[in-house]
């Protein structure tokens, strides 16, 4: 009776363990990790953009022996690493405006061309300045197939500003601009853009979401993107303890919460056309996710105008994109 | 300092140093919670901490640590009760760690191996410890690690006690025992066989002894009076099982044998009749199954060995040849009471199987030593008795009445005494807060059910005295090791160090675990809200 040894008492979820092959282990296991975005940096507590983005930039420093530049949109991430004169980047680092950074980064890998450099190319930004005034720059550098990785980092609002809406903003969500009054309160159904599958739209070479809730999968994806070339889309998305109304410590929590309820589907597509996704370990209702952040407590009042249809569309979100993604086909993921 | 533009205080540089850690109200705390497994241990065994040797195939350092507090892992991983598998919280997750089933692994790699502990650099102080089972050699064992000269004195033929003598070959092979005690009497403990003490303090004076520890366990059957032919055969189950030990032969027993009680022991000369070929071995008790004091995992394997079981009945008579029973009925506060009904059955041989109670003649006799009213002898904290510097243990004391709280007892009072030959009280470490399930990120841990013992067949369980349960082997053992959740206490997995998005988490290195930068971190708590097991504290700051 013979069994194989594996790692159960944590399986590989976990960001080390030392029962594993180094190999196994992921980037921030390690003591050699860049720290691409250091210590110092003025994030709220328990920000989930600044750790996407050093989870994110990490592992792609290591895929690029690190050689690489990274160009930042305007948002939290540029404010609270670069204060003057400050910087919490231990990476080439660039910012230039809100809406230009594909174009800026395209620039870069143009230039790097030109100078015969292997230097890689990251562009990175929040939601709003992706999916709203970037996106003209975004669709470009997509459709002209530059030699750039966009990440985007979504926090589902223009947080550096205060809490807007932007159109990765789920509905029903409180923000300052989406009030929760009215009969319908919070963001409106049936808006927004999914930019994933915009950008798969396009036919780039590759396409992928993450969280911070699984730094296997998000190290994974990078790495492969890291080992294309040609246009690159990775979104991520950091759970913002300030503007979702949640406690610090339930950043990662709710980031699992989004995938298992699933209201973000961890997917990756090549080429236009789905590849792999990741399937839900142990599923919940979408009631479980949205109910630690208040940016969604008028859905839990109990005399709340609209508060049952607007959950049960979300679940009806979540079912569709379970379908969609075929999410439950695996057996529980014992990695 | 440079000369800096208005509203610049900082150099050009850096963000290492803006310290944000200033902006914190709490702050994360690497704590040793107590496992739950451990906290229920009567051995007071760190299994958390051997298991984590285990997980990693380092069996040596494993059954090191296992050894600080328990001489005797290859009988325990056998005959333990395992309370500890009772409040494991894995339990809650699909199944308990099979933390004896590891145990015995190690002990009996351990004896395979050859392994030994040496003892500490000698005291001079010379303790005579009475009673050579479980509590005894305890005593004897941790006292030798302490460098004290330990005399063993047992009235009986071999050592082991109830070990040797109540529980059954099929549940403990005697090669297990005689390993671990010789291993013990390897340290320079000193065995005097046959040699029953009878004035304590005479000997203690004779031999020079410093301090005693007495562990003579309970022997003494109890018997009702149960009406019985001349021909009628009864006898108690603590002289068959013994004479199992003893005797050129095997006790002669009938071919239908009536089992009175409803104890481990019972359940254990039930099974030995069967094995000595009766055709019958029959348990009567008067109360349920459910309130039967022997575990259920035993009337179990008794039922698969044939044993039969009348539950709700008493024996009123004897005759030749059968026996006649009564009927019980459980009243409103669910005591049992006769109904008047009665029965005969078939029973040629009967074997009560009632209890025992402590021989006390020896010990009374001692000024100062006090006896209660269950014959059970009084001791302190300190199991310390009236009469200073004798200490008792194991059976004779009020406690549960198994192997491992008499191991347990002889390494508190082993720490006692050598608290008392120091003249100094005993320090015990403060005991460290639970660390229950709620405390665990479970998400991190995969499922992977229980490892199965192998069994031995039906038929080799009904006519030999072969032991009943295989052990694991080198990959079952590892593959059940690395099931333990280690509650409470950091194994090393990375996530504090990962989580952090402050970069807050100092990594150590293997062994060393980790540091928080108190410089940097915020207090957001990510670090204590995904570390799997629970071992960070969140602490308010004072602000
Ligand atoms: C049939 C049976 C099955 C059991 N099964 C289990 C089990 O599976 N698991 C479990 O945990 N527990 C079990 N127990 C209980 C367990 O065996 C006892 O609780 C345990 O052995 C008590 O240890 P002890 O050291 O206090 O006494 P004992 O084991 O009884 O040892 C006392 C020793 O003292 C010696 N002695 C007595 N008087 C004197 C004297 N005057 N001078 C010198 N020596 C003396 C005796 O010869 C004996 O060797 C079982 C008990 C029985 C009867
Ligand atoms: C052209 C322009 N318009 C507006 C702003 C103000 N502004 C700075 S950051 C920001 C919001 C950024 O939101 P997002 O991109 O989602 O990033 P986040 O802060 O949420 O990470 C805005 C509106 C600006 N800097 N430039
Ligand atoms: S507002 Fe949100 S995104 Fe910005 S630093 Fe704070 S937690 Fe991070
Ligand atoms: S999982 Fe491990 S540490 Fe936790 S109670 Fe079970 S054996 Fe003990
Ligand atoms: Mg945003």
């Amino acid at each position: 009776m013979t069994q194989t040894v594996k790692f159960y008492q944590t399986g590989t979820l976990t960001v080390g363990n030392r029962l594993l092959d180094s190999d196994k282990r992921t980037v921030q296991a390690s003591r050699n990790r860049s720290n691409a975005l250091t210590c110092g940096h003025r994030a709220c507590q328990g920000c989930g953009e600044a750790l996407g983005a050093r989870y994110a930039i990490d592992a792609a420093m290591r895929a690029a022996n690190r050689d690489l530049v990274c160009v930042n949109a305007t948002g939290c991430l540029e404010v609270f690493t670069t204060p003057y004169p400050e910087t919490s980047w231990q990476v080439a680092w660039l910012h230039s405006l809100f809406g230009n950074a594909a174009a800026v980064a395209s620039g870069v890998a143009a230039a790097m061309r030109v100078k015969g450099k292997a230097t890689r190319v990251i562009a990175q930004g929040g939601d709003g300045g992706t999916t709203d005034i970037g996106f003209g720059c975004l669709s470009g550098m997509f459709e002209r197939n530059d030699d750039v990785l966009y990440i985007c980092y979504d926090n589902e609002a223009y947080m550096n500003t205060g809490v807007q809406r932007s159109s990765a903003t789920p509905p029903a969500a409180r923000t300052a601009t989406t009030p929760a009054v009215g009969a319908a309160p919070g963001n409106v159904f049936g808006t927004g853009k999914n930019l994933p599958r915009i950008a798969m739209a396009h036919g780039i070479p590759y396409v992928a979401t993450a969280t911070v809730a699984d730094l296997h999968d998000l190290e994974a994806k990078v790495t492969r993107a890291m080992g294309l070339h040609g246009a690159r889309y990775i979104h991520i998305l950091v759970p913002c303890p300030l503007g979702w109304g949640a406690a610090s410590h339930d950043t990662i929590r709710l980031s699992r919460l989004a995938v298992e309820s699933g209201l973000f589907p961890l997917f990756e597509a090549e080429h236009g056309e789905v590849t792999a996704t990741t399937p839900i370990r142990r599923r919940v209702p979408v009631a479980e996710y949205l109910k630690p952040q208040k940016r969604f407590a008028h859905l839990f009042r109990p005399d709340a105008p609209g508060a049952q249809e607007a959950l049960d569309r979300l679940q009806a979100m979540a079912d569709a994109n379970i379908r969609r993604f075929n999410l439950l086909s695996a057996e529980e993921a014992v990695r | 300092m440079t000369e800096h533009p208005f509203a610049i205080t900082l150099d050009a540089g850096t963000s290492l140093a803006n310290r944000t850690g200033s902006w914190r109200t709490s702050k994360p705390v690497y704590a040793d919670h107590l496992p739950p497994c451990n906290a229920r241990c009567p051995a007071g065994e760190n299994i958390q901490g051997w298991l984590y040797h285990a997980e990693s195939g380092d069996y040596r350092a494993a059954w090191e640590v296992l050894m600080r507090d328990n001489p005797l892992p290859a009988i325990m991983g056998r005959a333990c009760y395992h309370t500890c598998e009772d409040a494991c919280n894995r339990g809650r997750l699909d199944q308990a760690v099979g933390i004896h089933a590891v145990e015995r692994f190690l002990g009996d790699l351990a004896i395979r191996e050859g392994w030994r502990v040496e003892p500490g650099p000698p005291t001079g102080k010379r303790v005579l410890v009475i009673g050579a089972g479980p509590s005894g050699l305890s005593a004897a064992y941790h006292l030798a690690r302490m460098g004290h000269t330990v005399t063993i004195a047992d009235a009986g033929p071999k050592p082991g006690g109830m070990m040797r003598f109540g529980i059954p070959r099929y549940r403990l092979p005697r090669e297990v025992l005689d390993a671990e005690v010789e291993r013990i009497l390897a340290m320079g403990v000193e065995l005097r066989l046959n040699t029953a003490i009878d004035d304590i303090p005479r000997a203690m004076a004779e031999g020079g002894y410093d301090a005693c520890f007495a562990a003579i366990g309970a022997h003494l059957a109890r018997r009702v009076d149960i009406p019985a032919v001349a021909a009628g055969r009864i006898l108690d189950a603590v002289s068959v099982l013994r004479g199992m030990e003893t005797g050129a032969e095997p006790p002669k027993l009938g071919r239908r044998v009536v089992v009175y009680g409803g104890g481990n022991t019972a359940i254990d000369v039930a099974r030995t009749a069967r094995r000595l070929g009766a055709e019958e071995a029959l348990i009567v008790y008067r109360r349920t199954r459910e309130m039967m004091p022997a575990h259920d995992f035993e009337v179990e394997e008794a039922l698969e060995e044939g044993v039969l079981v009348r539950w709700l009945s008493t024996i009123r008579r004897m005759d030749e040849g059968s026996l006649v029973v009564e009927r019980m009925e459980l009243d409103d506060t669910g005591w049992p009471r006769p109904t008047g009904e009665v029965e005969t059955i078939e029973g040629d041989t009967l074997i009560l199987a009632l209890g025992q109670d402590v021989d006390t003649t020896v010990i009374e006799r001692v000024p100062g030593v006090e006896v209660n009213k269950d014959r059970t002898i009084r001791v302190g904290p300190d199991l310390q008795t009236g009469h200073p510097g004798l200490f008792c243990g194991g059976d004779m004391v009020p406690s549960e009445r198994t192997v491992t709280v008499a191991v347990g007892h002889g390494k508190k009072a082993a720490r006692h005494i050598d608290a008392y030959l120091r003249g100094a009280p005993q320090e015990s470490a403060p005991k460290h807060a639970v660390a229950g399930y709620d405390r665990l990120n479970t998400w991190y841990y995969t499922d992977a059910p229980r490892t199965v013992q192998p069994v031995l067949d039906a038929l080799r369980r009904q006519t030999t005295f072969d032991e009943v349960k295989g052990g694991l082997d080198e990959t079952t053992a590892l593959f059940e090791a690395r099931r333990c959740l280690s509650c409470g206490n950091c194994f090393e997995c990375d996530n504090c160090f990962g989580v952090c998005p402050d970069n807050a988490v100092v990594k150590l290195g293997p062994g060393n675990r980790f540091r928080i930068d108190y410089d940097f971190c915020k207090g957001c708590g990510l670090c204590a809200a995904e570390c799997p097991c629970g071992a960070i504290d969140m602490v308010e700051e004072e602000i």
